[in-house]
């Protein structure tokens, strides 16, 4: 079995987000960058299943679409574990041209993982997309996965609770938080060992842009917050209904 | 021309996120001069069906097959994707919940569409096709450009509300055309939460981090959900720890919620927390340290133990609700 | 000049931070006023390699740089400097020492566990009446032939009731003073070995520090590091290496405290505004940062010139001596900008002070350090 687990190259939770001075690009001075909080997850949970005896895995492969810069995160990936990373050599444009991408060199995994979403545009987009393209089942939302002989069992959130699935690979799982307990800290041999791995770089496809960003805005300011003291919970709670209007 | 809306349900019923979605789509038909028209997969009940109408939803297509039951994306994705070719819809609208999620990329690729999700708002114009989306967790607004001639974008809960709009629909069986080989999913199991408000869905909710001590003081906070009405969520140090399920932790890496009215007992605030509660309409802090950043974020707080105004809390609201 | 890390000296500042803030900072305070020991965290930091970071990947070690182990003390010791010791102690002191001194016998035995962290190690050097004048060891290992049987007291020792193996400096010739003492590896359940109580220490409270007496131990000769006579070069050599774990502890206690103050600067305010907005506070911070910086040189300094294999002796004595006093100034500083709450436990500032004031006693106390910097001046 070999898994396959797309990485996003994205700022740091923390970061204050800032836009350039026409709003029409993310401010990338002074971030730090990391890998996607959901894919380190995925990535995670690959490990795990390599892990296991009898799992099956032989190897876990992680990709990306990004310039040489984010060779970092994918070095980051290998220290956790990885055997070899793939970087597509582009900046990453929509989730389509992302996809379309990675439709290139995802093909002949078993499982692919990818995250729910990517913290920096939300697009939730890429591993369904990139599932349709080359043809292979994908589960979206998915909290837990086993390898159970030659299926998968999966969980996934669904409006109003959870569901266990199983289903043939090949298999691209589109996992959230819950699919391993807490993204691994890579241990210093595997950090020594990263830049023995291999990191191959792909040259991009040509594929349209269908959607871009015209500018950005920061949300505006709220105004200030009315506190109350402990003895007021009384004055909170009407303010709640007579003047915020939502009791 | 028409603006296609898939209504999801479940269970054969149809949650609020599906009608705001009809209202969505009803304004947004307005705007383009187009009809909006629904489309429903599997059983659902036809007087839940009919309440669509009360949203300005002029026709519905309905798939009554009962294999939709497995909520297969692909399945599903290949459905729609016949419903907007045979309406000739350029603009499909999904809601921004788990299963929309699941669909819209794969629609999006089989109808050549730009896809945009987490859509806040109409459009801001139609040509070129504009609209407003979440980015950075609710820390910014992006305004997104579709460079296709069809759309596909999914709406982000609670951000455009119910808009009643009566007007008369008509339904039409509609068969997508699947075989049993397009139904690859076998559930094996479904854990409903019953009988409590789903934090997705919740126009109230009630959230507790660190400063509520300890999981056995989580009684006092489930006690006040249920006089509010509320769903519970927590802070993520707090499902970390154990104390409760990782499905309530809300926050950027958790669950991005919505609601009208966000409580947040003993959750500091840090800028991760914020991103997954700032779509919130009103939000209510309650800490013990004046200077936590939660206070930055929030409408209304209190300077206190959350321990403490916990009871007085459920009291007062008891009293207000009569 | 280059002042850039690589990508693998920053994935493990990252990987040290990461643990620190998401595993240390969570019981950091329970264990300051339990005195536990973080069996949990130094099981943690062995699996990720933090325990035998310099030593020979033959020996199961990570094989780093000092750089890198200079970047992961700060990390860790920003949170919890219990922890941090505990590392240092095994990292510099009893790792180093057996990695360059020891037979490759003897490093199978023992550097092979303590590299993986599996197996803790101490070093016992200081005597109640011998701290910062080492060279008047009165712990005497007297040769019986197959073995020396060692008697003495050794006191403040770290590490000394959860390490399973001890690095022991000891007179093996009273007459020859400090060219008579030899160091060895002694296993802790040896007979005749017995602990004084848990100190009651003042900070760095969840490591265990004890006496440990010797009562007619006998230490196989198999066990002897180097040549009789040997242990006075050999403590030296490790004392020199262990200063930059020391230093790079103060420094890291200093930058905690320093991120501390500027988050709640700006978080607090006074007269309509963050305080970090008035300029008595905000030339604090600025005075601080300036410290912090300059002792992070110091540290990097006299990392790289180790790495470098050059003599780093007067280089870690500057590191260590400063990074130990801007600590003390920095974290007191630190519970001056939070005010009341700075003196509270749960704000942690109070324990980065406690904790500060040991960096300027142990392994060679500030004054001591003068003296390394002011003979190499006027030799």
């Amino acid at each position: 079995m070999k898994i396959l687990v797309l990485i996003g190259n994205v700022p740091d939770t923390t970061t204050k987000i800032k836009f350039n001075a026409d709003k029409t690009a993310f401010d990338t001075n002074g971030v730090q960058w990391i890998i996607n909080p959901w894919d380190e997850l995925a990535l995670t949970r690959a490990m795990e299943l390599k892990e296991t005896p009898g799992s099956g895995v032989e190897s876990v492969t992680v990709a990306n679409v990004g310039k040489q810069d984010t060779e970092a995160t994918l070095r980051k990936a290998l220290a956790i574990g990885a055997d070899k990373a793939i970087r597509v050599d582009s900046e990453p444009k929509d989730a389509f041209f992302v996809a379309s991408q990675l439709a290139q060199v995802a093909k002949g995994y078993d499982l692919v993982f990818a995250g729910i979403e990517a913290s920096d545009y939300n697009g939730s987009a890429v591993g369904g997309m990139l599932a349709e393209m080359i043809g292979i089942q994908s589960v979206s939302g998915v909290s837990n996965l086993q390898i159970e002989g030659s299926k998968a069992k999966l969980v996934r959130e669904i409006e109003g609770g959870s569901q266990t699935v199983s289903l043939d690979f090949p298999l691209l799982a589109i996992v959230q938080k819950g699919i391993a307990k807490e993204p691994r800290i890579p241990a210093m041999r595997g950090i020594m060992m990263a830049r023995t791995k291999p990191l191959e770089v792909i040259t991009p496809v040509d594929t349209d842009i269908r959607v871009s960003f015209a500018s950005f805005d920061l949300p505006p300011a709220k105004a200030a917050c009315k506190k109350f003291t402990e003895d007021q919970v009384n004055q909170l709670v009407h303010a709640l209904r007579d003047e915020a209007k939502v009791l | 021309m028409s603006v296609l809306i898939f209504v999801d349900n479940t269970e054969g019923k149809i949650k609020k996120a599906g009608f705001e979605l009809a209202s969505y789509g009803a304004a947004l038909a307005k705007q383009a001069g187009e009809n909006a028209i629904a489309v429903s997969l599997g059983k659902v009940e036809s007087d839940e069906l009919q309440k669509l109408g009360n949203y300005g939803i002029t026709k519905v297509l309905t798939a009554d097959d009962a294999r939709f039951a497995s909520l297969d994306n692909q399945a599903s994705a290949k459905a729609i994707a016949a419903a907007a070719n045979q309406t000739g819809s350029k603009i499909i609208l999904l809601a921004h919940n788990n299963f929309g999620k699941a669909i819209a990329p794969r629609l999006a690729v089989k109808l050549q569409a730009g896809l945009v999700s987490n859509v806040v708002g109409l459009p801001v114009s139609l040509d070129p096709f504009k609209v407003n989306k979440h980015v950075f967790t609710g820390k910014a607004i992006g305004h997104a450009v579709i460079h296709t001639p069809v759309k596909v974008l999914t709406l982000s809960y609670n951000s455009f509300g119910l808009v009643e709009n009566k007007v008369n629909v008509t339904f039409e069986a509609f068969d997508p055309g699947l075989t049993n080989a397009d139904f690859g999913l076998i559930i094996e199991q479904t854990q409903t939460v019953s009988g409590k408000i789903l934090l997705s869905e919740a126009e109230i909710v009630v959230a507790g981090g660190r400063g509520m001590k300890g999981p056995e003081n989580w009684s006092g906070l489930e006690e006040l959900a249920s006089v509010l009405g509320a769903a519970t969520a927590c802070s993520r140090p707090v499902s970390d720890e154990g104390w409760r399920p990782h499905s309530e932790h809300v926050g950027q890496t958790g669950k991005i919620i919505a609601p009208n009215l966000y409580f947040a007992f003993g959750i500091s605030g840090a800028i991760q927390h914020l991103g997954g509660v700032s779509g919130s309409k009103v939000i209510v802090a309650v800490n013990k340290d004046p200077e936590a950043p939660i206070f930055e974020a929030a409408d209304y707080g209190i300077v206190g133990d959350a321990l403490k105004v916990i009871p007085e809390m459920i009291a007062a609201v008891k009293e207000i609700k009569g | 000049m280059n002042f850039a890390f690589t990508e693998e000296q920053l994935m493990i500042q990252q990987a040290a931070r990461d643990y620190a803030q998401r595993e240390l900072i969570q019981d950091v305070l329970e264990r300051d006023a339990s005195c536990e020991f973080p069996h949990r965290h130094v099981k943690a930091l062995a699996e990720l390699g933090f325990m035998g970071m310099m030593v020979d990947p033959a020996y199961d070690g990570g094989g780093l740089d000092a750089v890198s182990y200079v970047l992961a003390m700060e990390e860790i010791s920003k949170v919890d400097a219990s922890t941090s010791v505990i590392m240092s102690v095994n990292n510099s002191l009893v790792c180093y020492g057996i990695n360059a001194f020891c037979t490759h016998e003897q490093k199978e035995k023992y550097l092979k566990p303590l590299a993986r962290g599996e197996k803790l190690g101490a070093f016992l050097l200081s005597e109640p009446e011998a701290g910062s004048d080492a060279t008047s060891q009165r712990t005497i290992a007297e040769d019986k032939g197959d073995y020396y049987l060692v008697n003495g007291t050794k006191n403040w020792i770290t590490n000394a009731n959860s390490a399973s193996y001890y690095v022991l400096i000891a007179q093996t010739d009273p007459s020859k003073k400090h060219k008579g003492i030899t160091a060895f590896i002694v296993e802790k359940d040896s007979p005749g070995i017995t602990l004084g109580p848990h100190e009651d220490k003042m900070g760095m409270r969840s490591s265990d520090t004890h006496a440990v007496m010797f009562n007619d131990v006998k230490v196989p000769k198999a066990n002897r590091i180097g040549e009789e006579g040997f242990g006075f070069t050999f403590a030296m050599k490790v004392l020199e290496g262990g200063r930059i774990g020391i230093a790079a502890q103060a420094l890291g206690i200093a930058s905690g405290a320093l991120e501390r103050a500027v988050a709640y600067s700006k978080e607090r305010k006074a007269f309509g505004t963050a305080i970090a907005n008035h300029q008595a506070i905000a030339f604090k911070l600025a005075d601080m940062a300036v410290k912090v910086e300059n002792a992070r040189n110091l540290c990097l300094k006299a990392a790289w010139l180790k790495d470098q294999g050059k003599p780093y002796g007067v280089a870690s004595a500057m590191a260590k001596q400063y990074a130990a006093d801007i600590a003390m100034e920095v974290t007191t500083e630190a519970v001056q900008i939070h005010g009341g709450y700075g003196y509270v436990k749960e704000y942690h500032v109070e324990r980065l002070m406690r904790e500060a004031k040991l960096t300027q006693i142990y392994e060679g106390t500030s004054e001591v350090q003068k003296i390394i910097i002011s003979r190499d001046l006027i030799k």
